[in-house]
């Protein structure tokens, strides 16, 4: 089945000035689509959540909406450096982000629980020095 | 209760001007750490936070809030506060504490959650 939109977005590892930045453009081309209510919402909670754990964990990565008919896909891919203990990751309140993520807020380990609960369907794959790749679907219906 | 009400009743000034102060308050909420608020904001709402970088318009923006309530007389900084703008997000900041904030908003009929 073809995309009906599908755009990535690179995003920089520690770039805290642009983070958000890709979440905003993403509720925009929603909206655009008519996409309204409980669902923007969530892909709008997720892809922030998912924007900043790139900026503030990762080496670096993207993050790639695609829109069908049913639903909206949200994939993250980054290049490193990779969750050793994705069972540590999942569980709230655990967090390994830096102290300048801390100072401005972040850090309440909250993200990747928050993206699986938002999400209608949720999976994260991880290798510590290669990446780590989560896909997010949410229905439209 | 609208932005403008809200205001008035935290004896609040607009660091946002241009933005139109009609929209609806339908809950209050107040915590600083922003991954905390993205898991519990909602539409509407009226959040009390003493931060003001950039990160705070965009977490606000993307959970539907009503406006950003700033305690103590906190200002922001001018890059946050024109990304509030061309984003339509008021900001209002207050002389009164947080505590005093969210007594007036409780007392004045905001709940927690969106009913």
């Amino acid at each position: 089945m073809d995309a009906l939109i599908r755009q990535t977005y690179p995003v920089a590892s520690a770039d805290y000035t642009s983070a958000g930045q890709a979440s905003g453009d993403i509720k925009r081309r929603l909206k655009k689509l008519g996409i309204g209510g409980d669902v923007l919402r969530r892909v709008s909670v997720a892809s922030y959540e998912v924007e900043l754990n790139l900026v503030i964990h990762s080496l670096g990565g993207e993050l790639t909406l695609s829109v069908y008919p049913e639903y909206v896909e949200l994939v993250s891919r980054d290049v490193g450096p990779g969750i050793p203990d994705l069972s540590l990751a999942m569980r709230e309140g655990w967090s390994t982000a830096s102290d300048e993520a801390r100072s401005l807020g972040f850090g309440a380990g909250m993200g990747l629980p928050n993206m699986k609960r938002n999400a209608s369907d949720f999976e994260i794959k991880s290798e510590v020095g290669v990446g780590t790749e989560i896909t997010m679907k949410f229905n439209l219906a | 209760m609208t932005v403008s009400e809200v205001r008035e009743l935290i004896q609040g000034e607009s660091l946002t001007p241009e933005v139109p102060e009609e929209k609806e308050v339908l809950c209050g909420y107040a915590c600083d750490l922003l991954s905390w608020v993205m898991a519990h904001g909602d539409e509407g709402m009226a959040w009390v936070t003493v931060q003001t970088h950039l990160n705070v318009v965009a977490v606000a923006v993307l959970s539907d809030m009503a406006c950003i309530i700033l305690p103590e007389g906190i200002r922001m900084e001018e890059e946050s506060l024109k990304k509030a703008t061309g984003e339509g997000m008021c900001v209002l900041t207050s002389p009164l504490t947080t505590y005093e904030i969210c007594f007036r908003l409780m007392t004045s009929g905001i709940p927690p959650h969106v009913q």
